[in-house]
């Protein structure tokens, strides 16, 4: 099996996906000429032509909607966020119209639309470059929120969120697309809504996705050397969630911790907290508790940007409370 | 013999048209005549816009189009969509709320829709449809198509972010879009010139490259000729128009709007209604002997009949059933989770 970055591993599923079907398109700033803010599209201009792998103007609300606008019309378009910070421009588009039309207009609007680009802090870029949405999008109904933590799911998810006949939120990690791991070649799909264990334990359950996977696993790496097994899960969709995969495991462990990279208010932790308190209550050991990034906006200074972030050793601490070691 | 014999048969089709579009706009306004007594009774909830007084404008414009091109509407979109050819029956169970409406009763007056027949929506934000409606002309030059993308919006929306972005692009890529400005003259109860820098809106199209007209809505041949031209350049090699239709509401913003309010005086109401696009065009149409007063009143009867028929229609229909609030929300039913999270 090839070893890949996640940057690459993106890059393959685009390009295997718009050589399988000429109704997908890439659009979005600088992905064309330029090769992509982040070099996710590098070579699909020369490959695709310029009518397939369009740059737009800075315009996230205008090219958000033409994307919705082309799908109405028969089309499957990948619309490329710079980041997610700037989709908040969009937010109208993605939340009145992709969201919304196929209910609206009885099931007679198709929306197969993937909007995807980077998200979370990466080092240093101050508050409005350094920010989570995927509560946001997956307070929504309509809409299909993926976070890949991998650069195998960063392919299989992509593919399958490109094939898939939604709306999809695609969110990339900015700190991930250098990440190197093995990836299978050809057509690799992985369903969406399915969470996967990472690692196996059964004393505490470490949730996490996107880039908290790896915060996760680390902290299980910690804790095993203290003699404590943690299981580690990667939600990989956050809506659909796959609650079952969840439970499962907190039905074995009776404790667990959440880890977001977001926010703490009403943030996507709340939620899986919500799912595990509300069908196996009786299980718990103990509280479910939720490590965050610090609820202020993202400070500039690297000590205090770090302080901000979900850690490993914050992971650890709250795991040693819900084992009621602290 | 055989030329005149052809002309003459030609002059009846045309004759026809001619009063099926002065059927088309009557059956707009007695519609919507009956939708504010719906209204009033209960039968129609929420918020519903009347489009009396701009029936030329829908008309006029949708009388170019082919059955193959792409319509994108505000929520003052129940004139347009009946002229489309959507069924009052269906357009009227829709403003109802039942299963037998346009989007079974899960849109609303607000949100009309005909998948069959390219009108993709009734939209509720102001201006957040222009794009579509420029993704739409996109997606038509991409698979290399000659259908033209149409989008009908009011001039308070030109002020809105999505309009300059969207045209913009359709300007950049030469998308087949007609972008077609109902300059009603107020955005609710604010007045163009208390929102807008510039009076000129056509003129904004030179900002995307876009060749625009200013057109008289209250008269259908001037609509109709405007949007001919406009068809004409949007098909290929296609080229993008802004149209400027300068029009009036006879009516309130809402149906929970005053007919003149604070924002305008029961004067200018009761001036502009003498502009009327329905008496303007009956009188083309008889002073070219093409109908006459007893031929209208029997078409009125008519279209008043259609329409009472479409009111009984959704009186009478059932409300959608209750699992219907869970369907269409994903392709396949609780990909959301909805039944898991509750």
């Amino acid at each position: 099996m090839p070893t890949l970055t996640y940057r690459d591993a993106l890059n393959h599923a685009l390009r295997e996906e718009m050589a399988r079907d000429p109704e997908v398109f890439l659009m979005g700033e600088e992905v064309g000429v330029y090769q992509g803010a982040y070099k996710v599209s590098r070579g699909l201009l020369e490959e695709f032509g310029p009518n397939r792998v369009v740059d737009t103007p800075i315009t996230e609300l205008g090219f958000a909607g033409v994307g919705i606008g082309a799908a109405m019309a028969g089309l499957r378009p990948v619309i490329e966020f710079m980041t997610w910070n700037f989709a908040l421009l969009a937010i109208d588009q993605i939340v009145n119209n992709a969201a919304k039309l196929r209910y609206m207009s009885g099931g007679q609007v198709k929306m197969p639309i993937v909007f995807r680009g980077p998200c979370g802090a990466a080092l240093q870029l101050g508050a409005q470059h350094s920010q989570n949405f995927e509560s946001m999008y997956a307070n929504v109904p309509g809409l299909k929120v993926v976070m890949p933590a991998t650069p195998a799911d960063a392919k299989g998810l992509l593919k399958s969120a490109i094939r898939d006949p939604d709306p999809v939120i695609f969110m990339e990690g900015e700190m991930l697309y250098n990440i190197k791991g093995e990836v299978p070649e050809g057509d690799h799909l992985v369903p969406l809504g399915l969470a996967e264990v990472k690692r196996p334990g059964d004393q505490v359950t470490l949730i996490g996705w996107g880039k908290t996977v790896s915060v996760a696993l680390k902290a299980a790496e910690q804790l095993e050397a203290e003699g404590i097994s943690a299981e580690v899960i990667d939600l990989r969709t956050i809506r659909p969630l796959d609650v079952a995969t969840i439970l499962d495991s907190v039905r074995r462990t009776h404790r667990a911790v959440v880890v977001e990279e977001g926010w703490y208010f009403a943030g996507v932790g709340a939620q899986v907290v919500d799912e595990i308190q509300k069908s196996i209550f009786d299980e718990l050991d103990a509280p479910v508790l939720r490590v965050n990034g610090a609820d202020v906006p993202m400070p500039y200074n690297k000590h205090l940007e770090k302080a901000a972030k979900a850690s490993p050793e914050k992971v650890v601490a709250a795991a040693k409370q819900v084992l009621y070691l602290v | 013999m055989a030329t005149t014999k052809t002309a003459r048969k030609t002059d009846t089709k045309l004759a026809e048209k001619h009063r099926h579009y002065l059927r088309q706009m009557l059956l707009i306004r007695r519609f919507e005549e009956k939708a504010g007594e719906a209204y009033s009774l209960g039968k129609i909830g929420g918020f519903c816009h009347l489009y009396i007084g701009q029936e030329a404008v829908a008309v006029g414009c949708l009388s170019q189009l082919r059955d193959d091109d792409y319509i994108t509407a505000t929520y003052r979109e129940h004139g347009h969509a009946l002229t489309r050819g959507i069924s009052p029956r269906s357009v009227m169970a829709e403003l109802f709320g039942k299963a037998t409406g346009t989007s079974k009763g899960k849109g609303g007056s607000m949100h009309l829709f005909d998948a069959s027949r390219g009108f993709l929506g009734g939209h509720g934000i102001v201006g957040g449809h222009i794009p579509l409606t420029t993704g739409i002309g996109f997606a038509i030059k991409y698979k290399d198509g000659d259908q033209v993308s149409i989008c009908f919006f009011g001039e308070a929306a030109i002020n809105n972010g999505a309009f300059h972005e969207a045209l913009n692009m359709a300007g950049i890529w030469k998308l087949p879009c007609i972008f077609i400005c109902e300059n009603n003259r107020y955005g609710m109860g604010t007045a163009l010139d208390r929102a807008t820098a510039t009076w000129n809106i056509a003129e904004r199209a030179s900002s995307y490259d876009m060749s625009r007209e200013v057109v008289d809505g209250q008269d259908l041949a001037e609509v109709m000729a405007a949007m001919d031209r406009a068809v004409v350049r949007a098909r290929r090699p296609a080229a993008p128009t802004l149209l400027e239709i300068r029009t009036y509401r006879f009516v309130g913003h809402s149906m929970s709007d005053p007919i003149h309010g604070h924002y305008r005086t029961k004067e200018e109401v009761e001036a502009h209604r003498k502009r009327d696009p329905i008496t303007i065009w009956a009188d083309q149409l008889k002073a070219e002997g093409l109908i006459d007063d007893a031929a209208m009143e029997k078409m009125d009867e008519e279209v008043k009949a259609e329409v009472a028929d479409a009111y009984e229609f959704a009186d009478q229909s059932p409300d959608p059933d209750p699992a219907e609030l869970w369907t269409d929300v994903y392709t396949e039913a609780a990909a959301g989770g909805s039944e898991v999270t509750g």
